[in-house]
């Protein structure tokens, strides 16, 4: 090996193109970081202007209709209210039992392995296949037709992948001296359990669960799947009722604004309406998290 | 007979029986629980099998319509037709232009954003970036189709004429927009999670800050930035309202991104919200494609754990 020396001008040189393309680098970096939120201003940006204008109480409070003017969201709004009145019990029961079976229960094995790989294995099946699962099962097989409650076990079997998930990591995040001073204390598997430690890890389950709402209430291929009907239909008044949410009524006017012009504002004052709720939904569940969640 | 502290009189025996009936109830509780938690948990199991039972089924069904080499290597598809063709090919070569395009977006920019919040960024823009780049995960993915559709679509026009209104470069674009927090966030963590002692080394020894990115911990988090990629991919794959809004239903088997093609989870929606008649050729044609869909998927995600898995690097 013939050793190959540099004369020390050249190494100066050298060093030097290091540095500027390691400072240009950085400001490479930093620019791409900026391109997301900067599409992200674009995006919100855009929305407000197509839409803020139209947002008023009587766009909340009026029902559908083909007349842009008098369109309104309330049929919309109150499906959403009654679609995640079935996600939330059901994805939470479903996703809390399963974690604790999991955390608790569940010897470390092959059934536990078996469940834990499924589980994320769901939560990489893209939505528009619950769709049809949701289709096949509940609104065919069952009968249940396109109504709330259909669409509602839809929409939980999608989430629960992520409530199990998060659910777990709150029940592995309380400490064993906690469980283990119960069963000092005579406390039997379940009683400290259903005593101690799900109080303790409620806040995180609850923060993780209304997180995995609100990815239920902007899911919008499962339910489109399921067949909610473009036309006008009379207001939910129970999860036996036909319904549509927001995501879909914004999918029916973005698609018709090639026709009418106006529903172009339309779809954009409603996704005011939907990431307002969302923001809302994701504050309260950092406040949750905050106010009540105890770091042992 | 024992006396309380009122003075009441107790009857100690029944105390005793009523203390172990009470236990022999929590005993059956403690054995009853289990069983039910066993049976909620196993729902997700059912919901597994299900999936992949109906999308067999199903699939089967249409396979004796059409033959499973016509579906696969046919470059028509004409559903709705009085001579219906059944070729996958032109929805396979859709979901293929728009996940490249989105990849052409998503990764160069993902992966430069992860550099520098994991390498260069002070603390203070990270705390601003990370959730700012999270509030851009959390936007719905139908808000997105409508900025393709309203916004984008219009922009490029202006750039290349002969765009049509419905096009697969629009959507594309905008779900590289969309994938683009997924590839910086979990490859960040991946390079993260490389010791900084290796860092300083590598400073030590007169490396610039590049050269330590490149040469240490590019390498160093490999495993964890494919595994980034694979998932993203995986989403990319299985996307939806956004190509479904702006980039029609022409089901067009061709290379050119300024026309109009449909994906395969487009195509489900076109076929579900036209509500084809259970029964029907084109009713089972649905399965057929949300079962290519699946197995994507489903390989990809596998294929993303099996990485991150067995290639990690373990650091001491």
């Amino acid at each position: 090996m013939t050793i190959h020396y540099i004369s020390a001008s050249e190494r100066g040189t050298r060093m030097k193109m290091r540095i500027i393309i390691n400072e240009l680098a950085k400001y490479l970096f930093l620019l791409a970081t900026l391109f997301g939120i900067v599409v992200l201003g674009i995006l919100l940006y855009q929305i407000f202007a197509d839409g803020f204008s139209w947002l008023n109480i009587d766009f909340l409070t009026n029902k559908l209709s083909t007349d842009a003017e008098k369109a309104g969201i309330l049929g919309a709004i109150l499906g959403t209210l009654w679609l995640m009145l079935v996600v939330a019990p059901v994805t939470m029961i479903l996703g809390v039992g399963t974690a604790i079976y999991l955390e608790m229960y569940a010897k470390k094995g092959k059934i536990q392995s078996i469940i834990q790989t499924n589980i994320s294995n769901l939560a990489g099946i893209p939505s528009i296949v619950y769709g049809i699962l949701g289709m096949t099962v509940f609104v065919r097989t069952l009968q249940l037709g396109n109504i709330v409650l259909a669409g509602g076990l839809t929409m939980a079997l999608l989430i629960l992948p992520i409530t199990i998930v998060a659910s777990q990591e709150a029940l592995r995040a309380i400490p064993a001296s906690l469980s283990e001073a119960s069963y000092g204390m005579g406390a039997t598997k379940w009683q400290t359990i259903k005593n101690i430690v799900l109080p303790a890890a409620l806040p995180s389950i609850l923060t993780g669960a209304i997180l995995s709402l609100s990815r239920a209430i902007g899911e919008t291929a499962p339910l489109v799947v399921i067949g909610i009907p473009a036309l006008l239909i009379p207001l939910p008044g129970s999860i036996f009722d036909k319904f549509t949410v927001l995501p879909v009524q914004i999918y029916y006017w973005t698609l018709d604004s090639t026709m009418i012009k106006e529903y172009a504002n339309l779809a954009a004052a409603a996704i005011i309406v939907l990431l307002a709720l969302l923001l809302i939904l994701n504050l309260t569940a950092i406040i949750i998290r905050n106010k009540f969640q105890k770091t042992y | 007979m024992a006396y309380s502290m009122d003075g009441e009189k107790v009857n100690v025996q029944r105390l005793i029986e009523e203390k172990q009936n009470s236990n022999k109830w929590r005993v059956r509780m403690e054995k009853v629980v289990p069983f039910i938690l066993f049976l909620i948990a196993s729902i997700s199991i059912v919901t597994t099998i299900g999936i992949m039972y109906i999308l067999l089924k199903e699939s089967m069904q249409f396979f004796k319509e059409v033959s499973i080499i016509e579906f696969f290597t046919g470059t028509v598809l004409k559903p709705l037709s009085s001579e219906a063709s059944f070729g996958v090919l032109p929805l396979l070569m859709g979901t293929l232009i728009s996940t490249t395009i989105a990849m052409l977006v998503a990764l160069p920019v993902g992966l430069m954003s992860a550099i520098y919040l994991s390498e260069y960024a002070p603390d203070r823009i990270r705390r601003i970036c990370k959730p700012l780049l999270e509030v851009l995960a959390g936007i719905p993915t139908i808000v997105y189709g409508f900025f393709a559709f309203t916004f984008v679509t219009p922009i490029l026009k202006h750039i290349i004429p002969e765009l049509e209104a419905t096009n697969i470069l629009s959507p594309g674009i905008v779900m590289g927009v969309m994938i683009i927090p997924m590839i910086a966030s979990l490859s960040e963590d991946a390079m993260s999670a490389v010791p900084n002692t290796m860092r300083e080394g590598a400073l030590a020894l007169g490396a610039t800050k590049l050269e330590v990115v490149f040469k240490i911990v590019i390498p160093g988090a490999l495993s964890g930035i494919i595994a980034s990629v694979v998932l993203a991919l995986s989403r990319a794959i299985g996307e939806t309202m956004i190509v479904t809004i702006a980039s029609g239903s022409t089901k067009n088997f061709t290379l050119d991104v300024t026309q109009s093609m449909q994906t395969m989870t487009a195509y489900i929606v076109e076929v579900t919200g036209g509500d084809a008649p259970a029964g029907s050729t084109i009713y089972y044609s649905l399965y057929a494609v949300a079962m290519t869909l699946f197995v994507f998927t489903l390989v990809m995600n596998l294929f993303a754990t099996f990485i991150s898995k067995k290639w990690r690097y373990q650091y001491e």
